[in-house]
């Protein structure tokens, strides 16, 4: 092993460390479990850092640590690619993840499952890293469930809470249904290929027929459709607010819920040489983008309006992947996942200045109180709206603009649309909580939170400001394109170039649709010059329909829990405690009533005893002597 | 004189000891009459062996005896026991053994 490849293994190991010795002697450290997982996670996002500069002036590499199966042809160890794009996941997973680190010691001070939370946060930011390296699907495999593990129970860690068990059991159980897909589809690669490493697989899928290309394509994606949180498997990511909020914002905004767009970016070359897929993936992408941010117009809750902005979010990644453009879709990953972490710290802020108060007609008024949570809110609102120069602008901008000019105008429609939404989401949000009169409870002392928290939100704020600049110049010039593209030159460009619009024009119509929501969220919110509640009554239906998230959820209830249920009633009462129990009570009640009548001939007299015996014994001489 | 004459006077003794075990209620007695129906059995294996001049059936009989005095001495110490815990040797009180 040379020292690149000591310094790849040394990333996954800190968090790794950091899991077994909280997990193990937590109670041990106290208040210092939380400063302990950060350090591990700072020196991990050092080590990325390294790593990455070395990969950008060098190349890229693969490494085994160890190898794990090794029968016959079937060659599968724990090695990692090390190329441009996993380094590029890595510093965004260890920065993120050592920011939130930080910004948890803050907030959560004080819980008693303190410890507990940095070994399961360490044991999270571990599974995401192998994730990212891993060469092979098995491993893959591993880490992907891995993490939504952590997910699962990081969800659920306020055990007492029934709704955050709820949310969590949810999450476990939606995610099955795409990891069932994804697992087939790993089965169907190792049947077609005979191997799960990815270098063969990419050397070999273009002589492998269409249809079976397709066919793994579909079954991939419906993992990232899980995991990722798209229609019609994005119901789990709302609840999972029910976790800590350090947690919605590194787990279901910036990390696990990108893995999805990481996994078809990592086998662009599969999804390439399927134009049916990569349609499938841009549809589903673009539906659930409009979905999710018509949901968000009207929610209240402000953790669940910042969920749904990352379902709609991600359906932009998606849609950037399911056009080809790659490196577009990591360029949106990466930037929103700053901003949006940043979003969710922040929101975790605003509730801590509030007491655990979400909901947001009681807010209002709070830029006066706490001013730094307030700008840097805004920051991300404005990042997130996609308003020069913030990250997202430049982003979001870079898929429309693909989109458009790869002439699919239909999702690129409805993706300005959804822009405006999104703008006036998150404004309608802003201007609701931090302007305006109050309507915070009067006990309720509302205070700006400690250093801890604020300086984690400020260094992302900046980063949601300065990292847009990565996407300029505008298109397949800019500073990111041209260190990534390199990752996927086996794509096979399905879909060329049909248009050749200017950048300044799309841009302009983005910006537009961006200003245009904030402007009508203005008129709404702070002007009043409508009063919301005649909109609302105006549309109605149109309103319920978004208040109640389309109903979906009650439509799983209908369709998919209750028939569940009530086969499982069916299967317990009828089958499990009449039939089964019956024959097992059965067998042993009969045996039960021939004993009581067969131990009457144990009376306990000696003379009875000697008499049989005797009788039995003249019976064998008797019979012996006839015989 | 024919082994005919040792036989059936072994059982007759062996029968008027089975009929003791059956019949008598004093433990010592029942005790007695099967040490009865042990030396009608011995009668028996030493007219036989005596019959056709062989010498297994001798040897088997001091095998018998000695066994017998050993389990003499276990069987007269349960009565002991037996005695010192019901205050009778009546063998009907001996029916615990039961549910």
């Amino acid at each position: 092993m040379g020292a690149k490849d000591i310094i790849a293994w040394l990333i996954p190991l800190f968090p790794f460390a950091g899991w077994l010795l909280l997990g193990l002697l937590g109670k041990y450290f106290k208040g210092y479990a939380g400063i302990l997982a950060s350090v591990f996670i700072v020196i991990s996002f050092i080590f990325s850092s390294i790593l990455f500069f070395i990969v950008s002036y060098t190349h890229g590499f693969t490494t085994t640590l160890y190898p794990w199966v090794y029968a016959a042809s079937f060659r599968t160890g724990v090695s990692a690619v090390i190329d441009r794009l996993s380094v590029v996941m890595l510093v965004m997973v260890t920065g993120v993840s050592a920011i939130v680190h930080i910004y948890s010691i803050g907030y959560m001070q004080g819980d008693k499952g303190f410890a507990r939370y940095f070994s399961f946060l360490n044991l999270f930011v571990f599974s995401m890293i192998m994730l990212v390296i891993s060469n092979n699907l098995l491993l893959l495999y591993v880490f992907w469930e891995a993490v939504g593990f952590c997910s699962y129970i990081l969800i659920g860690f306020w055990y007492e809470k029934k709704s955050a068990v709820d949310a969590g059991k949810k999450a476990f159980i939606v995610n099955r249904v795409g990891d069932f897909g994804f697992a087939i589809g790993i089965f169907l690669l190792f049947i077609t290929t005979g191997t799960l490493n990815y270098e063969t697989i990419f050397t070999m899928i273009p002589s492998i027929p269409s249809i079976t290309v397709t066919a793994i394509a579909l079954l991939l994606f419906a993992g990232a459709v899980g995991k990722s949180a798209q229609f019609p498997l994005h119901v789990w990511l709302p609840d999972a607010m029910e976790g800590p909020t350090p947690v919605s914002a590194l787990i279901h905004a910036a990390t696990m819920v990108t893995a999805g767009v990481y996994m078809i970016a990592r086998f662009h070359v599969i999804f390439s040489y399927s134009q049916f897929a990569s349609e499938v993936v841009l549809t589903i992408g673009t539906f659930t983008a409009f979905l999710a941010a018509f949901i968000a117009l009207t929610q209240f809750d402000i953790k669940r309006i910042i969920a749904y902005s990352t379902i709609s979010q991600l359906g932009y990644m998606f849609m950037a992947v399911g056009i080809g453009s790659y490196t577009a879709g990591i360029f949106h990953l990466i930037s929103h996942a700053v901003f949006k972490g940043l979003l969710f710290l922040t929101a975790g802020s605003v509730m801590h200045g509030l007491s655990g108060e979400l909901d947001l007609r009681k807010m209002g008024g709070l830029y006066s109180k706490m001013k730094i949570t307030a700008v840097t809110f805004i920051v991300g609102g404005l990042a997130l709206s996609g308003i020069p120069p913030f990250s997202g602008f430049f982003s979001k901008d870079a898929i429309l603009a693909d989109v458009y000019n790869k002439g699919f105008y239909f999702a690129w429609i409805i993706g300005e649309i959804t822009a405006l939404m999104t703008a006036f989401y998150i404004f309608r949000l802003i201007f609701v909580a931090f302007f305006g009169e109050s309507n915070v409870d009067p006990k309720v002392h509302v205070h700006e939170s400690p250093k801890i928290m604020t300086i984690p939100m400020v260094i992302l704020a900046l980063f949601a400001l300065i990292i847009g600049f990565l996407g300029i110049p505008p298109f397949n010039k800019s500073v990111f394109y041209s260190f990534l593209h390199v990752a996927f030159k086996n794509a096979y460009n399905f879909a060329p170039f049909t248009n050749n619009a200017p950048w300044y024009i799309l841009s302009l119509i983005s910006v537009l649709a961006g200003l245009l929501g904030i402007f009508i969220a203005y008129l709404l919110y702070i002007k009043k010059a409508v009063n919301p509640e005649k909109i609302k009554n105006i549309f109605k239906p149109v309103y319920a329909l978004s208040y109640n998230k389309v109903y979906i959820d009650e439509i799983y209830n209908f369709i998919i829990v209750r028939p569940v249920l009530g086969f499982s009633n069916f299967l317990w009462k009828v089958i499990d405690a009449l039939i089964i129990d019956g024959a097992v009570n059965g067998v042993a009640s009969s045996f039960a009533f021939f004993s009581t009548k067969t131990r009457k001939i144990q009376n306990g007299m000696l003379m009875s005893y000697v008499l049989t015996l005797t009788i039995g014994v003249a019976a064998l001489l008797f019979y012996f002597f006839i015989r | 004189m024919s082994v005919n004459g040792y036989l059936i006077v072994a059982s007759i003794i062996f029968c008027i000891g089975a009929l003791g075990v059956l019949m008598r209620k004093n433990l010592i007695v029942v005790f007695m009459s099967l040490e009865l129906m042990f030396n009608a059995a011995n009668l028996g294996l030493v007219a036989v062996s005596s019959y056709l001049n062989l010498i297994d059936g001798d040897i088997f009989v001091i095998f018998v005896m000695v066994v017998a005095a050993a389990e003499a001495a276990i069987a007269l110490g349960i009565a002991v026991a037996f005695y010192r815990e019901k205050g009778t040797v009546d063998i009907d009180k001996a029916n615990e053994l039961k549910l």
